[in-house]
């Protein structure tokens, strides 16, 4: 009985719509026009592919971020671990009858969308990790089992994505993993002891490292070091933003963009265009909207109810601030390139389908914010 | 109520992480702005300037080379517009089709449709390829009216090297082509102005004033994209035109040179005697220019190159040749100015001279009998000569030669191939040779004969340094503001005690009145060599000397054969000279003339004088007015 009502919830639909956060969802709709007006800058100033594609996956995206939003928070609750398998299930899935791209097998093509699982993993394991501390009741948070459940939780994924392989998406799911771990409760030493392990062992990580990999390192270390090969993206990436200046070329006027210098320019390399036509006011008032997105779903955590949705809430904004400094810190040239996308702007149907996922399990977690979960 | 309170617990301690993570985040937050502002703002000027380096790309074009003037600025080697037929791979639908398209409509050899695709294979889709550099104007106008149907064809208006008179100047000129290699290496201003399609000088002036020619690119600015494509022009910087450059020649007398050698193998040179302007330089026979401006076809290079008259050779500065009688004047002048002879000096001539066992024959079987200087000039006696020449020595007449200019280059600032020849002595034998001078050696240096060789330039200069009294002066090939004007230059050397700018090449005076009687006597007196040629007109008339140069020793069956010039084989026929200067009573031109295997130089060579003379005198006036006016300007 109680499990029913709660689950219906007892809001009506017009309460819903009422209670939904218009803060976040005013930001996000202004991050959304942004980026399609930035697909269209990529496309060359055309309304061609990328932003056609572009804009079918937001106004779709969006849709079902609403759609989310209406289910009880406890719904999502119910569901973390079913939908945490299923997407384990689709990693096995790819590395069996994934799609190969230039040697990674990443993909699934289901027609309309070629989905990536290992992008709806970065959701999954917040969900999943947010589910468990919601339950481990907090002197049982340090105990070996309990540590040892949460870290195979992360590393069950991670073998699949790893193997695909795929350092970038890799560690943005152990650090997206590691923090709710952190919030949960789990003691200070243990993360410095760990730290300070892979510090140790980070050589033997490097030899193990892909051959691609290992250069992009070196590369990042060096971009000078072979300007026409793998620095070339570094170096044209730092030349379009330098040379946006404080207020930018124009929209659809940076020069590095549309004479083909900047490489991914729709994917990982979407805030250099933004930042060459934009300037330097054009790309802190980005991070600034990002900022505002982050704290609001940190202001919606704080006044959940439930530990469930506050561990979620937390840690999916710390995952989108890990996305946003990632990808940022790859395009300044102060971080190796290890493909992370710039979430909503880039082009690139998972990564938003994951992003706006999170976005409307925050929401339902306002809109159901008084909902306690047992 | 426990379990509630744990629930708390557990909120707080949720809540104190996330505080910690967001003061973190802040952080992280601001040291990418920090990053931001230094790209952005603090190195915007180096990206900006980066982004401009990776984004603009310029194009050099060919420059345009400066024009060369005759001396009354004629245009000798100019531009012209011509017709190419450009291909813009990347435009072309079917690349074949638009080929046997092209084959038809412009006569095009399956060699040449070879040689454009694979040309084509080399250079990026949007480069142009030149199909044809030089379409005439049925072709272009042909090509306009198909060009609906053939996407990607451009044809294009471009400028190139001319020569209007064709083959009238090549050897002082040269020609301009494609640069090789060594052009590009050995020059730095070619390196630096270097682009596809330029020309450069190959020979003569063209190359030699390469620097002043070439003139400054055109410089196109494009944006291009990454991948080196052209998307739109920013800029057009016109170049500029190559210095303009004018010489001493004048076309008339230069074509009439032309034609008087017509067929002949030979050479003509025309010199002021006050200036040191050369009037002409022709070396016959010539070649078309223009033939190598778009490379020349292999048959008519094997043409030109076969030709048994050697056209390739410029001969009025390469050719070597045995001056023959027309040392004589040089022969006369080194005895008397060393005192050995006088006017009066006569030598009995038998027709032969036995030396040593030797014998010398003159020219004349029958001898010549008593004989003065005048005479034995008069009718080129060389039993004369070898009598003058045993008693004078090769080493003092090689004194007298070397102060005319013989066995020295005398344009050699302009053009690399001119050859210097030479005068010997003996102590030249002994080192050239390893052997010791023979006194028969010295009777037929007396004569022009042995070792001597002289270019036909070199023995105009002779020419012109005793026509004006003796001096020393300077040959030009350019024409300079500064210059003197002849009249100026010549009271200048009359004046030539106040200043020694003019260096007199004799001791006394006296000797070169004796010497230029002498020619005068050869070429205006009965008996004369070149008594046939003369003209009477003192405004015309002229005082030379004869020469015929052995190409080979005359055996004796030979001479007792006496045959004439038609009967011998062409390689074995004499060389026919003639130096002459006028008008005689006031000099004002010194020439020389050569023809290869013409036979005697009074009959082959002489008459060209007259049709000479009779032109340089009377283009003298136009030249002169031209001068005075600007000296009337300075």
């Amino acid at each position: 009985m109680y499990h029913y009502r709660r689950l219906n919830s007892d809001q009506s639909f017009f309460q819903k719509i009422k209670n939904l956060d218009y803060i976040l969802l005013i930001c996000i709709l202004a991050l959304s026009t942004l980026s399609f007006f930035i697909m269209y800058s990529t496309d060359g100033g055309e309304f061609l592919y990328h932003s056609k594609s572009h804009l079918i996956k937001l106004v779709t995206f969006f849709i079902l971020m609403i759609v989310i939003s209406f289910f009880n928070i406890k719904f999502w609750h119910l569901c973390s671990y079913f939908l945490y398998g299923a997407i384990i299930l689709l990693l096995v899935w790819v590395s069996i009858y994934g799609l190969k791209v230039s040697g990674s097998q990443r993909w699934i093509d289901l027609y309309f969308l070629v989905l990536q699982p290992s992008e709806l993993m970065k959701i999954g394991i917040i969900l999943c990790l947010a589910k468990y501390y919601h339950r481990v009741s907090i002197e049982k948070v340090n105990s070996f089992l309990s540590i040892s459940i949460a870290l195979s939780m992360i590393l069950i994924p991670i073998f699949f994505v790893l193997s695909q392989p795929d350092l970038g998406t890799s560690i943005l799911i152990v650090t997206s993993g590691l923090i709710v771990l952190w919030l949960g409760g789990v003691k200070i030493k243990y993360f410095f002891i760990s730290f300070i392990t892979f510090l140790i062992s980070l050589p033997f990580i490097i030899t193990s490292l892909e051959p691609y990999q290992k250069l992009r390192i070196l590369t990042f270390l060096n971009p000078d070091r072979d300007p026409l090969g793998a620095g070339y993206q570094i170096i044209q990436s730092k030349i379009a933003i330098g040379s946006g200046g404080f207020s930018g070329k124009g929209f659809l006027q940076g020069t590095q963009s549309y004479l083909d210098f900047l490489p991914e320019k729709h994917t990982d390399f979407i805030f250099t265009l933004f930042s060459e036509e934009f300037g330097f006011v054009g790309s802190v008032g980005l991070l600034l909207l990002y900022t505002i997105i982050i704290l609001r779903i940190i202001q919606i955590g704080s006044i959940s109810r439930s530990n469930f949705a506050r561990l979620f809430c937390f840690g999916f904004a710390f995952a989108i601030f890990i996305y946003i400094t990632v990808n940022l810190s790859m395009v300044l040239g102060l971080l190796p390139i290890v493909g992370s996308p710039l979430p909503i702007m880039s082009y690139g149907g998972s990564s938003m389908l994951a992003t706006m996922i999170g976005f409307g399990i925050v929401m339902s977690a306002k809109v159901h914010n008084q909902q306690t979960i047992a | 109520m426990i379990k509630g309170n744990f629930t708390i617990r557990k909120s707080d301690i949720i809540n104190r992480r996330m505080f910690i993570i967001g003061t973190a985040k802040l952080i992280i937050f601001g040291g990418l702005i920090a990053r931001l502002f230094s790209l952005q703002i603090n190195e915007n000027k180096r990206y900006l300037t980066l982004s401009d380096k990776n984004r603009i790309r310029e194009w050099k074009l060919p420059p345009t080379r400066g024009n060369i003037t005759d001396y009354f600025g004629n245009i000798i080697a100019g531009n012209l517009k011509v017709y190419q037929l450009h291909i813009i791979p990347e435009q072309v639908e079917n690349f074949n089709y638009l080929l046997s398209r092209l084959k038809v409509i412009l006569n095009l050899s399956i060699k040449r449709i070879e040689k454009i695709k694979k040309e084509r294979k080399q250079l990026k889709p949007w480069e142009s390829l030149i199909v044809s550099e030089n379409l005439t104007w049925d072709q272009f106008s042909k090509i306009n009216n198909y060009l609906y149907e053939l996407a990607g064809v451009k044809p294009v208006m471009t400028i190139s090297r001319d020569y209007p008179f064709s083959d009238i100047y090549t050897h002082v000129l040269g020609y301009v082509s494609q640069p090789n290699e060594d052009d590009i290496l050995s020059n730095e201003i070619i390196q630096e102005k270097f682009v596809p399609g330029i020309k450069v000088g190959k020979l003569g002036l063209e190359k030699t004033l390469e620097n002043d020619l070439i003139g400054v690119n055109d410089i196109q600015r494009y944006e291009v994209n990454a991948y080196g494509k052209r998307i739109n022009q920013l800029e057009y910087q016109k170049g500029k035109q190559g210095s303009k450059i004018r010489i001493t020649l004048d076309t008339e007398v230069q074509k009439l040179s032309a034609k008087l050698l017509e067929g002949k193998a030979g050479s003509i040179s025309v010199m002021d005697i006050y200036t040191g302007e050369v009037i002409a330089m022709y070396s016959s026979p010539s070649y078309n220019p223009n033939s190598f401006l778009f490379g020349i076809s292999k048959d008519e290079w094997q043409l030109i190159r076969n030709n048994p008259l050697k056209p390739l050779i410029n001969k009025t500065l390469s050719g070597l040749y045995s001056p023959g009688s027309t040392i004589k004047p040089i022969v006369a002048l080194s005895a008397l100015e060393n005192g050995i002879i006088d006017s009066k000096f006569k030598v009995q001539c038998k027709g032969k001279m036995e030396l040593h066992g030797q014998t010398f024959h003159c020219w004349k079987e029958k001898g010549h009998g008593y004989v003065s200087l005048n005479n034995a000039m008069k009718q080129s006696c060389d039993t004369y000569f070898y009598e003058v020449a045993r008693i004078l020595g090769v080493d003092r007449l090689k004194v007298t030669a070397d102060k005319f200019g013989l066995g020295k280059k005398v344009l050699g600032e302009y053009f690399e191939n001119e050859k210097a020849g030479q005068f010997p002595d003996t102590k030249w034998k002994i080192n050239k040779l390893g052997k010791g001078w023979v006194l028969g050696e010295t009777l037929i240096t007396g004569i022009g004969q042995g070792y001597t060789q002289t270019t036909p330039i070199q023995l105009c200069l002779m020419t012109a340094q005793i026509a004006n009294g003796g001096y020393k002066i300077q040959p030009k090939i350019l024409t300079d503001d500064n210059q003197l004007t002849s009249e100026q230059v010549k009271k200048a050397m009359q004046d030539s005690k106040s200043n020694d700018f003019y260096e007199p090449l004799y001791d006394d005076q006296k000797n070169i009145r004796i010497v230029q009687e002498a020619m005068f006597s050869s070429t205006n007196e009965l008996m004369g060599t070149s008594y046939r040629s003369r003209i009477d007109d003192p405004k015309y008339q002229f005082a030379g000397k004869t020469g015929t140069a052995q190409v080979k020793r005359i055996s004796k069956r030979e001479r007792e054969l006496d045959l004439k010039t038609f009967q011998i084989p062409y390689e074995e026929r004499d060389h026919a000279l003639y130096v002459a200067y006028g008008p005689y009573r006031k000099p004002r031109y010194a020439l020389s003339i050569i023809v290869e295997h013409g036979g005697s130089g009074s009959a082959a060579a002489a008459p060209m004088a007259t049709e000479l003379f009779k032109l340089i005198v009377d283009r003298h006036q136009y030249r002169k007015k031209l001068a005075d006016f600007k000296e009337f300007s300075i």
